[in-house]
């Protein structure tokens, strides 16, 4: 028996050490470290963003000269690195700023990766962040939006997202439009949950709007997973505001729509701080509810042939949702990060992040509306911007402002069900 | 009194009568056989996800989904009664809670695994509507949610109290050995009280689909209200359980209206913990 066990053992770790040096023979792989939420309340995000994220390997790891625009698409594999390919180490943070920590370190330590990208919720990429910083591998944030982020003097933090300043700017300026086209823009109410998200973000644009002479603000707050939104809608019908700008994750922009609903309340404008206004569960479970609701985006999906909308038709095909801002961005900061690892020409990680700091890309390499990529000092893109969108008909949200980049007319007043 | 705050108060009676319909399983449990169901929310979240089948491959509306929440989790209740609830009974409180617990992860991930984390809902017209009367706005769904909700928490109090079937439940609650070598088999009833307490959360849970949305996690959010119903009204108490619901759904609404939204929940578990140090038994239950 024991003899039979033994046996056994000892072809387990033949075949093993065969099936290394196998492995060691294949081409070079650059691994990268992905850190999501996988799992608890808002794994949907995650699993969107990992369908996304296979796309853009894709991409870079397979010749896609119908975008040749882009970095890294012409060819197979990175140019920079004997055309090495890119391999995703995708790790669940599990919506826990403890289990984002460690699945950094485990990132870092045991699976050896180059380079993190994460985390989706601004808490779980605080805590990540701080393990990357300590062994000195670059991380690179696409989409948490929380200030105090690029605030903290890291040496090896970047972040391609647009940020609650940018937002302030944003809504000034089209709040300035809608009026100068007949809306009434004079009082606005911040509905927002009580998260970092909701609390930073309203907190920054009460500010911004006030340095810019917007006095008429009135702050609703709430409990973000809600049971029940009815005082807050009810307080919303009674104060009659011009403007009302959401500030929410998916469960509760679902609630709000429908209590709206229920309760027949229909703001002249209502306008939404993306999140989960650009969750297509959300779309499909009260879009025909939400008809006319503007949001914050950076991607459009753009005349037939560009970039954005060839991307978008493959994200579409591999997922089989529409192609949106949260995974737009992601696939975005993706690809900045590994156009550095192929521009350092090295898996160094001094070399990747003195790349990172060199990154100048232009609107036209890019599948986002940001107006290029430039990190400054604090690892913040400068050059992040987004636009603003309109769910037209309940389905599918169109590009509206600015003028420049809109397919179509904003439609006002707010249209509802 | 203006007439938003009649709208407030009424949405919050609507509002309780679904917490103590969903509230009211988890305290017929605890008064038969003194377990702490922590599975109790995501039974809930089982009745929503049983009525949005029902509505998305046979098109049905409450009238089959929420019988059909009912059927499986009574069968469910019976299952979960044999299969794990009999025997940890037996061990040490920790177990117990630790057993539920677990069931609660098993129930939550395998529906997470079947049905992926998007987040569902049934369309808003499948109920009815809203009613205006006298410009208050009544919700269709809210409003069967509610009415339901008082019938069965009446329908159990009177099956508790008024039956013979009620009065041998209670008898093995209250001494099982007693009741044993008087002809009744504990194992049956508390089988039966779980079955009707797994019901109740399927009727539930189908009934709060028509207003709520529906994701894998929802019954972390519910199940804390439950557990927070019942201890006010009185753990084992069912009337308590209905009493409560109304209070804490009125005062979240007022609340949240009059104070501000993100101090509702204050102030409930402020009103709360003080009406347990006065009345550590609950509303109506026993010392």
């Amino acid at each position: 028996m024991a003899l039979k066990l033994a046996t056994r053992l000892l072809c387990a770790a033949v075949l093993s050490v065969v099936l290394a040096g196998g492995a060691q023979a294949e081409d070079k792989v650059v691994k990268i470290g992905v850190i999501l939420p996988m799992s608890g309340s808002t794994a949907s995000i995650g699993a969107h963003a990992k369908a996304a994220l296979e796309v853009a390997t894709d991409i870079i790891n397979n010749a896609h000269p119908e975008l040749d625009k882009l970095p890294l698409a012409n060819n197979a594999g990175l140019a920079g690195l004997g055309g090495a390919k890119v391999e995703l180490v995708i790790a669940d943070n599990q919506g826990s700023p403890a289990t984002g920590q460690n699945q950094a370190l485990r990132l870092i330590t045991e699976e050896k990766v180059v380079a993190i990208l994460g985390a989706y919720q601004s808490g779980i990429t605080l805590t990540s962040s701080a393990i990357a910083e300590k062994y000195g591998i670059p991380y690179l944030t696409p989409e948490s939006v929380a200030a105090n982020l690029t605030e903290r003097g890291f040496k090896w933090f970047f972040r391609t997202t647009p940020i609650a300043p940018d937002f302030v700017r944003i809504y000034d300026e089209f709040l300035s439009d809608m009026k100068a086209a007949g809306a009434k823009t004079d009082t606005i109410a911040l509905v927002h949950d009580n998260t970092e998200y909701g609390t930073s973000v309203a907190n920054t644009i009460t500010a911004g709007f006030k340095a810019k002479g917007r006095t008429g603000v009135i702050d609703v707050a709430y409990a973000v997973n809600a049971t029940d939104v009815q005082a807050q809608v009810l307080q919303l019908k009674e104060k009659r505001p011009d403007v009302v700008l959401m500030i929410s994750y998916t469960s509760d922009a679902i609630l709000f729509a429908k209590t709206m609903q229920s309760l027949d309340y229909k703001p002249p404008m209502l306008l939404a701080d993306d999140a989960g206004y650009s969750d297509p569960s959300f779309i499909k479970a009260v879009g025909k509810l939400s008809q006319g609701v503007f949001n914050r985006s950076s991607f459009a999906v753009g005349p037939a042939g560009s970039p954005s909308a060839v991307i978008a038709d493959m994200y579409k095909k591999k997922s089989g949702e529409e192609m949106e801002d949260t995974v737009g961005r992601e696939m975005q900061g993706f690809f900045v990060l590994v156009d550095a690892i192929d521009r350092a020409g090295s898996t160094d990680p001094a070399k990747i992040q003195a790349a990172l700091k060199a990154t100048d890309l232009k609107p036209e390499q890019l599948i986002m509306g940001y107006k290029g990529v430039k990190f400054d000092e604090k690892g913040q893109n400068v050059l992040a911007s987004a636009y603003i969108i309109q769910l037209q008909d309940g389905e599918n949200y169109v590009s509206v402002w600015p003028k420049g980049n809109a397919e179509k007319a904003p439609l006002m007043p707010y249209k509802g069900w | 009194m203006s007439f938003v705050l009649v709208q407030v108060i009424v949405g919050g009676l609507l509002l309780g009568a679904v917490y103590a319909l969903f509230s009211s399983g988890l305290t017929l449990v605890w008064g038969m056989m003194n377990i702490v169901n922590f599975a109790h929310g995501d039974f809930v979240m089982l009745g929503m996800y049983v009525a949005y089948v029902v509505y998305t491959l046979m098109g049905g509306g409450p009238i089959v989904g929420a019988p059909l929440a009912v059927l499986v989790l009574a069968t469910l209740g019976v299952v979960v009664y044999f299969g794990l609830i009999r025997d940890i009974m037996k061990g040490p409180m920790l177990a117990q809670i630790l057993g539920t617990f677990g069931l609660a992860l098993l129930l939550r991930y395998s529906v997470f695994w079947w049905f992926g984390a998007d987040f569902k809902s049934l369309p808003q017209n499948i109920v009815g509507g809203t009613y205006a009367v006298a410009g208050l706005r009544l919700e269709a769904s809210r409003l069967l949610a509610g009415i339901v909700a008082m019938l069965v928490t009446l329908g159990l109090h009177l099956l508790l109290t008024r039956t013979s079937l009620g009065s041998k439940m209670l008898a093995v609650a209250e001494d099982a050995t007693a009741a044993q070598l008087m002809g009744i088999r504990p194992d049956t009833m508390q089988a039966i009280a779980w079955a009707i307490a797994a019901g109740a959360t399927g009727l539930a849970g189908a009934l709060i689909a028509n207003f709520f949305y529906i994701v894998p996690t929802v019954g972390e959010t519910l199940g804390i209200v439950a557990f927070v119903t019942v201890s006010l009204g009185g753990f084992g108490s069912v009337p308590g359980a209905l009493v409560a619901g109304l209070l804490i759904g009125v005062i979240e609404s007022l609340s949240g209206f009059l104070i501000g939204a993100v101090y509702k929940d204050i102030v409930v578990y402020i009103l709360f913990l003080f009406f347990l140090w006065f009345r550590p038994q609950g509303l109506m239950g026993k010392m």
